[in-house]
């Protein structure tokens, strides 16, 4: 199975990701922003960080880079499409997937584990995950999901919201909303569910002594599924 | 040709940044506000002459690039 991680000026989980896609399988490439043909892949991955340094909005400006074209022609042939958190960021901005991050509800940079609920599993992503919530990392600022009510009926209405911040009980209460998401939202699908963004960090999670393990569950799955 | 535009947020977008300012000029004793919002502006300098074309310019450059209109509106509000 092939991957390919693109790099922005800016990005940090990059290698990362590319870490945990090689430990679960993935023959995986790093692939340059300014390039213009994406190598043969299976899976194409946003990796999170602070593309050219937040400027404008975050996302903005990494969502017009060259690459983008490629990875947008891929998107929309069904090719799968994953951004964590900065690069779930620029996916909002491509406008593949509906809504927008705005800035933390309190304003804090919020770094911690945090539980998702997950909602949808007919889709490559989650389909046979025998987990219904993950312990998953979030690090971020600006991961407060927002969409108008009109896109947030069209989303319920298809079940493109992937997973929900919740307790560990899987209740998506208030208190377990960290950053002011519209419903709790931590990541959404566009329509046909190939392209997820969401803002926790599964490549963080993939370790049971020095994190957890829920991120290599993930991963395990989801080269199960596109195999 | 100069041509300037702000990028503020639409109504119903929350705006803590906007509120923490509310806040604070509140405490140094500025009573009178009903509610702060934050925007950003932006100064184009464009290779245009024509007043006409280069605000239809700038205002492309708004839909595409410098405002987020899921959340945001632009304005276009002077030239020179």
């Amino acid at each position: 199975m092939k991957s390919s991680v693109i790099t922005f000026p800016g990005s940090n989980c990059d290698r990362d990701m590319d870490v945990a896609l090689k430990k679960f399988g993935f023959n995986n490439k790093m692939v340059w922003h300014n390039d213009n043909e994406l190598p043969k892949s299976d899976l194409v991955v946003l990796p999170g960080g602070f593309s050219y340094g937040d400027y404008l909005r975050c996302g903005s400006v990494a969502s017009k880079s060259k690459i983008m074209n490629s990875v947008i022609n891929f998107a929309n042939s069904g090719g799968l499409v994953m951004g964590i958190c900065n690069g779930f960021q620029i996916l909002v901005e491509t406008g593949l997937v509906p809504g927008v991050l705005l800035r933390n509800k309190y304003l804090e940079f919020i770094c911690k584990n945090v539980f998702v609920k997950v909602d949808n599993k007919d889709n490559p992503y989650f389909k046979h995950l025998d987990k219904e919530i993950l312990e998953l990392h979030v690090a971020h600022n600006e991961g407060n999901y927002f969409c108008t009510d009109d896109q947030l009926k069209e989303i319920e209405d298809n079940s493109q919201i992937a997973i929900y911040y919740s307790n560990e009980n899987g209740q998506t209460d208030e208190i377990d909303n960290p950053n002011g998401s519209t419903k709790n939202i931590a990541g959404i699908f566009n329509k046909r569910k190939n392209v997820l963004g969401m803002m926790p960090h599964p490549e963080r999670m993939i370790d049971k002594y020095l994190s957890g393990d829920d991120g290599s569950l993930f991963f395990k799955n989801l080269i199960k599924n596109i195999k | 040709m100069k041509v300037s535009a702000i990028i503020t947020l639409k109504k119903d977008v929350l705006d803590p940044q906007g509120k923490v300012i509310h806040q604070t000029l509140d405490g140094m004793g500025f009573k009178n506000i009903d509610e702060v919002r934050q925007g950003k502006y932006f100064e184009i300098d464009v290779k245009e002459n024509d007043p006409s074309k280069a605000k239809v310019i700038v205002e492309d450059m708004c839909k595409k690039l410098l405002a987020n209109l899921v959340i945001e509106n632009y304005k276009i509000i002077e030239t020179q």
